[in-house]
């Protein structure tokens, strides 16, 4: 009677997990979804969803599950989500991550447990460099390339100096860097702010204007880049001292910060309207899927992270436990990205492209974002020799 | 030396700014005896508001002063739908009460407007740089909170020290019980305190809105700085909080200023760019630790018990 009950029980904690381990593909995301940011996870959300609806919500045959996780862009909070989708929910795969510092807080747990965690977004120079890791990849950038590209462009142009203003955490450290070791001219000064905290940049403004610099770089993503251009706006130097930004005027932010942005140019490895077919489709339908709602780099990013997810869940026909072959499969970047073809790095950083891109009016009359030009090709990021692996 | 002066202006402002979110503050606080955390709610339902009746009057100045109303009204409404059942509970209750509103504020917000946040543009006249000495030029909308926190600070001070209003709320200061037993209506004077509370948020919400986006959960960082604000110049106490908030507008400003460059003589380039905020924003916590430590009651108390 004892066994009996006992065979009972057993049979229906089994009934009840009827997607047990192995059937469905599962994915976790961590963004933030709360807070000031929550448009950046918002659209990395969407994103991923509609790579999925393209995918026929199914990879190599099996139905993908994917839990959603708020990091509140507090990296404490980011590593207590991974933590809890690697070891109760058993991912497959990690995905998301905004923020340099809370994917830095959370990259261990994902590494010793040996679970692919796929960057789609922050791209610390740890990860390119000495922390680098097969179970890890991005399908963003390393922080300092595209302020390098900035950097790069604003030499080209003949700017003879700048003054430098960012965020007090990893990837303002990062992008301030970046744009030194790629900028020829004088570095007239450098200013880090408190991150998130500090909206209101009036000391710094003072100080730009008063350096003598002939040019301002800021990196300020989200709510920040719009509350900098506000105030850059205001102080009455747009006509002075003109902006070079990385990351800072996006789709998301552009509808809020509006005319302020008109002619401020950016660089990015991906913009709306880079004419590959594979772009022109995820543009298209996200606009149809959610009106209203554009686009942007972070959704970009998200959106090529579920294909390459796919390509590699493909690869081993569904068999997730096939570690090696999925590493080997999407380390050649075997997938449509929307930015173009692009390949791995040993360090599993793409060397991608990096076009300006600018503020315009577009045909509906709506402020828009623009590709102008390339500034560098097949660009690597500058940490890979840190990287021990081959 | 132009530098300073530009400097001090923006720390006069800032200041001058978390002194209208102080000022209800240790009102609600001082007279009321009450925690409000959702303090930082009415700031940004101030902003929500004068975003929204800005759009849709499109006039700057009519949009906000209705957006005040709106803020006043509902400061009022708060206080009679739920606050006054709360004011024989102790401070914890008020503090998980308010913090519940905190929550209840920010999804009402998300579900209303969305979560995107909403910009609050200036009128073309407010957006050009003013010069207000040879070579230094200062943007006009920076100089009328200026004027807007100064002239209400003054109002303030009248209605406070000259009328009969601020009789009584000096009054319910000092000693609550006192002038209940005296026949005085308590309640619609603890009614009429939280609205004018509230609306000192709103404008405060309202004028930093178009420096800052309007967004969710924006008056929370804020609002720690209006705690330290009202701990150091005295709880219940306006002219503390007039004289804390400009020391911490200034302090703030100026550390991040200046702090930086004196860094940079001692330590490395890099790593004095790095520590510079982190200490700056110490600095205001040091001066609360300093005043708690020496005047526990604060710089200026309201009034001995």
């Amino acid at each position: 009677m004892k066994k009996a009950f006992w065979l009972a029980g057993i049979a229906a904690l089994a009934l009840a997990q009827p997607a047990s381990a192995g059937d469905t593909i599962k994915i976790g995301f961590v963004s933030t979804f709360s807070g000031p940011t929550a448009a950046i996870g918002n659209d990395m959300r969407n994103s991923f969803e509609l790579a999925l609806d393209h995918l026929g919500r199914k990879m190599g045959g099996k139905p993908v599950e994917v839990i959603y996780e708020d990091d509140g862009q507090k990296p404490d909070v980011g590593k207590q989500k991974t933590e809890k989708l690697i070891q109760s929910d058993n991912v497959d795969f990690i995905v998301g991550y905004i923020w340099s510092n809370v994917l830095l807080a959370s990259l261990k747990t994902a590494v010793d447990s040996k679970t692919f965690l796929i960057s789609a977004n922050a791209g610390p120079s740890q990860l390119a460099g000495e922390l680098c890791s097969p179970y890890v990849f991005s399908t963003s950038w390393q922080n300092d390339q595209t302020p390098q590209a900035m950097g790069t462009y604003m030499t080209q142009k003949g700017v003879k100096s700048v003054f430098l203003i960012g965020p007090n955490y990893a990837a303002g450290k990062d992008m301030l860097a970046g744009v030194k070791s790629t900028f020829k001219g004088e570095v007239k000064g450098e200013e880090y702010t408190v991150w998130p905290s500090q909206l209101d940049f009036s000391a710094e403004l003072t100080k730009a204007k008063n350096s003598g610099a002939e040019s301002i770089f800021v990196f300020y993503p989200g709510a920040a880049g719009v509350q900098f251009l506000n105030q850059y706006a205001q102080a009455g130097i747009k006509a002075q001292i003109p902006l070079y930004t990385a990351f800072t005027i996006d789709e998301l932010s552009l509808p809020l910060q509006k005319d302020n942005a008109l002619g401020v140019p950016g660089a990015q490895q991906w913009v709306n309207d880079l004419p590959n077919e594979e772009n022109k489709k995820y543009v298209a339908d996200y606009r149809k899927k959610y009106t209203g709602l554009r686009p942007s780099f972070y959704g970009a990013q998200s959106y090529d992270a579920a294909n390459l997810i796919n390509s590699a869940v493909v690869a081993v026909k569904g068999d997730t436990s096939k570690k090696d072959e999925m590493k080997a499969e999407m380390e050649k970047a075997n997938f449509k990205s929307v930015r173009g073809a692009f390949k791995y790095g040993k360090n599993h950083i793409p060397i991608q492209n990096f076009y300006l891109q600018d503020v315009v009016k577009d045909a509906e009359g709506q402020l828009a974002l623009k590709t102008v030009a390339t500034i560098v090709k097949d660009d690597q990021d500058r940490f890979h020799d840190k990287c021990p692996m081959k | 030396m132009l530098v300073v002066v530009e400097q001090m202006l923006n720390g006069l402002q800032f200041g001058l700014l978390l002194f209208l979110l102080a000022a209800g503050l240790t009102l609600v606080f001082g007279i009321m005896d009450f925690v409000n955390l959702a303090h930082g709610s009415l700031y940004m339902m101030g902003a929500y508001f004068a975003a929204t009746f800005v759009a849709w009057t499109g006039n700057f100045i009519l949009g906000c002063v209705m957006a005040l109303g709106a803020t006043l009204l509902l400061g009022i409404l708060l206080e009679f739908v739920a606050l006054r059942h709360l004011y024989n509970r102790d401070h914890l209750d008020h503090v998980l009460a308010t913090f519940g509103l905190i929550l209840f504020f920010n999804d009402a917000v998300r579900l209303i407007w969305g979560p995107a946040g909403l910009a609050l543009p200036l009128p073309s006249w407010l957006t050009v740089p003013v010069q207000i000495l040879p070579g230094v030029n200062y943007p006009a909308y920076r100089l009328s909170i200026i004027a807007v926190a100064l002239l209400v600070a003054a109002l303030l001070y009248v209605v406070v020290m000259r009328t009969r209003i601020g009789m009584l709320i000096r009054a319910g200061a000092s000693n609550r019980e006192m002038i209940g037993a005296l026949g005085i209506n308590i309640k619609l004077l603890f009614t009429l305190v939280f609205g004018l509370g509230a609306a000192l948020a709103g404008l405060a919400g309202l004028m930093q809105a178009p420096i800052l986006t309007v967004q969710i959960g924006m008056g929370e960082n804020i609002l720690i700085l209006a705690f330290v604000i009202i701990v150091i110049g005295g709880i219940g106490s306006i002219r503390g909080a007039f004289m804390a908030a400009i020391f911490v507008g200034m302090i703030d400003t100026l550390g991040r200023a200046f702090l930086p460059d004196l860094l940079r003589k001692v330590l490395s380039s890099t790593a004095a760019s790095t520590a510079a905020p982190a200490m700056s924003s110490m600095l205001i916590y040091l001066l609360m630790a300093i005043v708690l430590v020496v005047r526990p009651e604060g710089l200026f108390p309201a009034a001995k018990r």
